[in-house]
């Protein structure tokens, strides 16, 4: 490989130090809010891959997350499944939703993608408040601390238990970056952002590209599905609110913040964001007007994120 | 009430929809044509509309018609007012680039929303409407001012189409919308028919929103679902065809109010967003629209 890949591989293991070093230093609150935020930075660096890495822009990305989200949720409440089986029902659901809407949805380009995506998450949306009776409709469901238990070899695991929950979120945010990080590095990877710089052109070059924006947009739901599933067995709730647009928007502010095709620029964006919100509702309610302001200020000034303009500035090296 | 009266009613009510829907999908053809640019924040000025009449009509106070109607002035006025600030602020500076255009009307969205929500409140509240006439039908009687919904959108159409066909105002926009660059090279003020275009949609938006909100109160959330159905009417009616965009409005507001009388709500909107899907990805036109060049 041209690139030093020295220094992204050291950075990448010293995040994931760090993380695992503040499990032991955070207070309370912080820990709880911080293992929350990896789970949701999963969510996000999902969307990154398709668009960042592919320059498709999804607004209905709500659907893949949630698609794990009642995969697991829905396998546990009503069929009492165990925690590694209903997090496998999250993955497949995500994967053969994605599937779907990818063969569909490829169709379009530009700005009938955005809307052809949004109108299938809202059918998605309006599916579960339809189908109130399983999915418990707006009031969502609650699982129960029974049902949250993994058996290891007579060990049982407790993900309601906080430091149980911060490495399981962890383990998942950790593996889910590496394998970003693999993916950019690799020759697929490449192939994406020579799609997102020039269709035409990668075509003419003899690359399969509807292929190649379909396994895209697989690896993307599949990852999102990761990030619902786990946010169902780990935070115990499923609802209909975390399908609805609102969750289509904010992983798109988060990767828009933490800056697009970067593989950190996930974690940082949706830090970032969360930590605003979080201190400004000491002052206002009005969270709303944040979210909105940020994303204005974000494409007016900073089109590229934070880490996209540290990479142009001043770390080429930056993944 | 027996099959036939039911679904006279049920077509009624329809129209009313159709007829509110065609107004403001209007709004959003002409600013998609025109600018290239997808104005996600479409619904929030019909709920600005909505909820500055009531702002409106409670200030004045008095007889509800001299309300109503100075609500149907100042109302789509402050409206376009808003729009055009947000243009010149926000839109022009992104040079129109579409992608960006979305992520910017979004963020607009949220803090129009937002600023409803902290200024106006959370509560659903009532405008008086300005004349209670009932017309008595055989089976039922019906809101004399719903029909007039459907006649003051007709007129408002008719003109529209009028601007749009028979004027200069309307040969520029045409121009701008064809070929944008050609147009400016004629000596004509792109930017200054980007502004008004997105001005003009916006007070369509309130327009259609001041008529609505008589029966069904203004809040500050009531701007989701008039906006999917307007992209919904949009992309079925393809974009620019003014003729289209009346057609489909029809069509989604009389099927949906049907649907919703004979089966539920959510399944209706369930079935129309996903046909309206399946067109976008099987036939892009639109149904009555001609392929893009």
């Amino acid at each position: 490989m041209r690139h030093d890949g020295f220094k992204p591989a050291a950075l990448h293991v010293a995040v994931i130090a760090l993380l695992f070093a503040l499990n032991f230093m955070l207070p309370d609150y912080h820990h709880g809010l911080l293992a929350r935020i990896m789970v949701l930075a999963v969510f996000a660096m999902g969307y990154n891959l398709l668009f960042g890495y592919v320059g498709l822009l999804s607004l209905g990305h709500a659907m893949f997350f949630s698609a794990g989200l009642y995969g697991s949720g829905l396998a546990i409440y009503h069929l009492g499944w165990s925690v590694p089986a209903a997090f496998g029902a999250g993955l497949v659901s995500g994967a053969a939703l994605s599937l779907v809407i990818g063969l569909l949805a490829l169709r379009t380009t530009g700005v009938a993608f955005m809307i052809v995506t949004m109108m299938f998450a809202q059918v998605f949306y309006l599916s579960i408040l339809y189908f109130a009776q399983w999915t418990g409709g707006d009031q969502g469901l609650v699982l129960q601390q029974s049902q949250r238990l993994i058996e290891v070899g007579g060990v049982t695991l407790d993900l309601t238990e906080p430091v149980t929950r911060y490495m399981a979120a962890l383990g998942l945010f950790s593996v889910v970056l590496v394998a970003t990080l693999f993916i950019a590095r690799s020759a697929f990877g490449r192939v994406l952002v020579a799609i997102r710089e020039n269709e035409e052109r990668t075509k003419m070059l003899g690359y399969d590209t509807f292929a190649n924006k379909l396994a895209a947009v697989v690896a993307s739901g599949v990852i999102c599905a990761a990030s619902g599933a786990a946010y169902a067995l780990l935070f115990g709730y499923v609802g209909s609110t975390l399908a609805s647009v609102q969750y289509s928007i904010l992983p798109l502010l988060w990767v828009l913040l933490g800056g697009a095709a970067t593989t950190l620029g996930p974690l940082v964006g949706t830090v970032f964001m969360y930590y605003v919100i979080d201190v400004t509702s000491g002052y206002t309610s009005a969270y709303m007007l944040v979210v909105g302001i940020a994303l204005i200020l974000l494409v007016l000034y900073f089109p590229k994120g934070v880490l996209g303009t540290i990479r142009d500035r001043w770390v080429r090296w930056l993944p | 009430m027996a099959f036939g009266p039911h679904l006279l009613l049920a077509t009624l009510e329809g129209l009313v929809t159709s007829a509110v829907l065609a107004l403001m999908a209007l709004g959003l053809s002409l600013v998609f044509g025109v600018m290239r640019v997808v104005n996600v924040a479409h619904g929030e000025f019909f709920m600005l509309g909505a909820v500055l009449a009531w702002a409106v009509t409670a200030t004045l106070g008095g007889n509800p018609a001299i309300g109503f109607l100075a609500a149907l002035v100042i109302s789509p006025l402050i409206v376009g007012a808003v729009a055009l600030l947000a243009e010149q602020l926000v839109l022009k500076r992104l040079n129109y680039n579409p992608e960006a255009t979305i992520v910017a009307t979004i963020g607009l969205l949220y803090i129009i929303q937002q600023l409803a929500l902290t200024f106006y409140g959370p509560d659903a509240r009532p405008v008086a409407a300005p004349f209670n006439y009932r017309i008595s039908l055989p089976w039922f009687g019906y809101s004399g001012y719903k029909l007039s919904i459907i006649g003051a959108s007709a007129i408002l159409l008719i003109a529209t189409w009028f601007v749009l066909t028979r004027t200069r105002i309307g040969l520029v926009m045409r121009a701008t919308q064809y070929d944008s660059e050609t147009a400016q090279a004629f000596g004509i003020p792109v930017e200054r028919v980007y502004a008004g275009v997105f001005a003009l949609g916006a007070m369509l938006a309130a327009v259609a929103a001041v008529l609505i909100v008589p029966i069904s109160q203004a809040h500050y959330l009531m701007g989701l679902d008039p906006l999917l159905l307007s992209f919904i009417v949009v992309i079925i009616g393809g974009l620019g065809s003014l003729r289209g965009t009346v057609v489909a409005a029809l069509l989604i507001g009389v099927s949906d109010g049907v649907i919703s009388v004979f089966f539920s709500p959510t399944l209706a909107k369930i079935i129309a967003t996903l046909v309206v899907a399946m067109v976008l990805v099987f036939r892009p036109q639109g149904l009555f629209g001609t392929a893009r060049r």
